[in-house]
């Protein structure tokens, strides 16, 4: 087991050094060789040596489970005070769409309280299956008892695909069950494939802020789980004609054992802080000046109806909340336009926002490197376009 | 109060820049960092070592040697012990095996009332090692915390971080939180504390002085492999105009109008 250079194959064409993220990779001789103490056997040299087939990465798992036992595509449905969250919408379309590839099932798993008409709904957004887990104490997001109820169904029904969306929600308790069933967890998924010979999930997802993207599989445990970015996978569309079965399954509270305890929740003050739910967002940074400047970001977000969102620079000013921080270390979105204004585009904001379908940039400096990846660079000051940007939008209402 | 801050070593992003030539990442004069979302792990630990008046805040990073100098800089900013789990047999590990083999080495550290971790890493960017570790120590877990409102010997009570606000949770200790930037603002090192860290020993933890099912870690312990990796498509840019700020807004307006977004 571990990686091996053949010294026939090789050619010394230094395509894995440059590929390597690791600098684990240098060549002598005329041929690569493999600083074992850096290389973490990431496999993107291997790729990288497609042509010639020179490294290879041998490995043995440690799995014993039989693949074959575990079928269908499960899809976890969040739910936010009893109404489903619009990402499960999603996950319905993209897990219908990847069981039809295998010819397998759609199962849905819900877990809520007096939820039974969105359970019974859940079939005609395509699962051919529903699992409803009913309780009072399900009204509310817990990790413990998510990820028990989850483990449950995943004993029972053996999926081989469990699907969830990448929210707060999912990215908490999904590990865990993934920790507690051995199972192949991507995370942040924004594509999802078949390889339709050997039945594997593909899932890719950008890491290094999006700079790199990594296909990751699972092929000898299951279930195969990925979460998937919000906004990226298209929704279900419903279809009053499907038929399916609808299991519900009435949980005993006295068998729940959870560890938290919910005190209390609280809204954030403004109503347009959800920027990973939002279609547009007006994003603010340095270039904005001032606090009091960030008006002219509401006023335009409220013309277009859309959030408000800020950079780094912004944030740490203290001109707005964290939660409204688009970026490596704050929030990731993809709405289908984003206005940048006074953000000159570091490689961390742009982490954060590059998958957005539209980019509207506004900025004094014609060099910003915003303008690389804008659909539109208004060379400009923000101070000065926005307000006119919001009664041009306004009159044209 | 004991606790544990898990933290990794990553590739200092703020220079991950593409070679537009050849597409690859450019890795050269890149150095390595604290991952971002662990200083505020390990500033949090200290503050909260403080708070009660007293413990000690250790901090345990898996990678190869030279990820001692993550656990130096932990200390110059107020850990206490610096703990390097490294071992020819972790390598190649998923973020399974990675939660599995932190777990077995948090379990040689002692008595744990708390452990921290950033929300996730920069590079991966997966959030999953956090959740992970607390389930295989079978601990309860709040994730994306941004304050922590109490803290006694036997719980702990967080404001959660969700998308559309937050929640108030209380979990008993021992216990694992994930932290957001929001938490706090992590100090700089003072000189005292370089010169501690600069002399601190760094105790390692491999396989020798650890009990790990074998089968359970590194790239056989790891259900997940990469298939293959490749740079992304670059957005080129579009269009880039200039002019009077009312010739741009109407510019912009259209094109707006056009994309159809607007309700």
């Amino acid at each position: 087991m571990g990686i091996q250079v053949s010294l026939e194959k090789c050619i010394g064409c230094s395509l894995c050094v440059r590929a390597c993220a690791l600098n684990a990779i240098t060549v002598a001789e005329k041929k690569a060789v493999i600083d074992t103490a850096k290389c973490n056997m990431c496999g993107v040299c291997v790729e990288a040596c497609k042509k010639y087939g020179a490294i290879t990465i041998t490995k043995d798992s440690s799995a014993k489970i039989n693949v074959n036992d575990y079928k269908g595509v499960a899809v976890f449905v969040e739910q936010h005070e009893g109404k489903v969250a619009g990402v499960s919408f999603e996950m319905l379309g993209e897990g219908r769409k990847l069981a039809d590839q295998l010819g397998e099932k759609l199962i849905a798993v819900l877990l809520g309280s007096g939820m039974e008409a969105a359970a019974n709904d859940l079939v005609k957004f395509g699962a051919d299956k529903v699992v409803y887990f009913d309780s009072p104490e399900l009204a509310r997001f817990r990790d413990d008892t998510y990820a028990a109820l989850m483990c449950e169904f995943v004993d029972a029904d053996k999926p081989a695909i469990l699907l969830a969306g990448a929210s707060a929600i999912g990215r908490s308790f999904i590990p865990k069950v993934a920790a507690r069933v051995w199972g192949g967890l991507t995370a942040d998924c924004t594509k999802l494939d078949i390889d339709t010979e050997k039945r594997l999930l593909l899932g890719t997802r950008p890491a290094f802020g999006g700079n790199l993207m990594a296909t990751i599989i699972a092929p000898h445990h299951r279930p195969q789980i990925a979460t998937v970015r919000h906004k990226v996978m298209k929704a279900a569309v419903r279809d009053d004609s499907r038929a399916g079965e609808v299991v519900v399954k009435r949980v005993d509270a006295s068998k729940i054992t959870e560890r938290t305890k919910i005190l209390d929740f609280v809204k954030e003050v403004e109503s347009t802080v959800n920027i990973t739910e939002a279609d547009i967002i007006v994003s603010g940074g340095r270039g904005m000046g001032k606090a009091e400047n960030f008006s002219y970001i509401r006023d335009l977000a409220e013309a277009l109806g859309g959030a408000v969102g800020a950079s780094r620079a912004a944030v740490d000013a203290g001109w707005i909340p964290y939660s409204h921080q688009v970026g490596q270390t704050g929030k990731t979105v993809c709405p289908k336009l984003y206005i940048a204004c006074g953000i000159s585009g570091s490689v961390q904001h742009m982490a954060g926002m590059q998958s957005s379908d539209f980019i509207i940039a506004v900025n004094k400096d014609p060099a910003a490197d915003i303008f690389h990846i804008a659909n539109l660079g208004l060379v400009g000051d923000a101070l000065q376009v926005l307000p006119e940007l919001t009664k041009a939008f306004k009159e044209r209402k | 109060m004991n606790i544990v801050v898990c933290i990794k070593q990553v590739p200092g992003t703020t220079q991950v820049k593409i070679n537009p030539e050849t597409g690859t990442l450019i890795r050269d004069g890149v150095e390595a960092v604290v991952n971002p979302f662990d200083e505020y792990a390990i500033e949090e630990a200290v503050r909260i070592k403080e708070r009660v008046g007293g413990g000690t805040v250790k901090v345990i990073t898996m990678g190869p040697p030279q990820a001692d100098a993550a656990l130096r800089s932990a200390i110059s900013v107020g850990a206490d012990e610096g703990y390097l789990i490294s071992d020819r047999a972790f390598a190649g590990s998923d973020t399974w095996a990675t939660s599995y083999t932190l777990s077995s080495a948090v379990k040689t550290l002692g008595k744990v009332d708390l452990i921290i971790c950033g929300k996730q890493a920069i590079d991966g960017d997966t959030a999953q090692v956090g959740p992970g570790v607390a389930e295989m120590l079978n601990i309860p877990f709040v994730a994306w915390v941004r304050k922590v409102e109490e803290i006694t010997d036997t719980s702990i009570k967080v404001e959660r971080l969700m998308e559309e606000g937050y929640d108030v949770v209380e979990m008993p200790l021992p216990g694992l939180i994930t932290v957001v930037k929001e938490i706090n603002e992590p100090r700089l090192a003072s000189l005292k504390g370089k010169m501690k860290a600069k002399s601190a020993e760094i105790k390692k933890i491999d396989t020798t002085n650890m009990t790990v099912d074998p089968e359970r870690v590194g790239l056989k312990g790891s259900p997940t492999q990469v298939f293959r990796s490749f740079v992304p498509e670059r957005k080129s840019g579009g269009e880039k105009i200039s002019g009077e700020a009312a010739e741009l807004a109407q510019k912009a307006a259209a094109v707006i109008q056009n994309l159809g977004v607007v309700k």
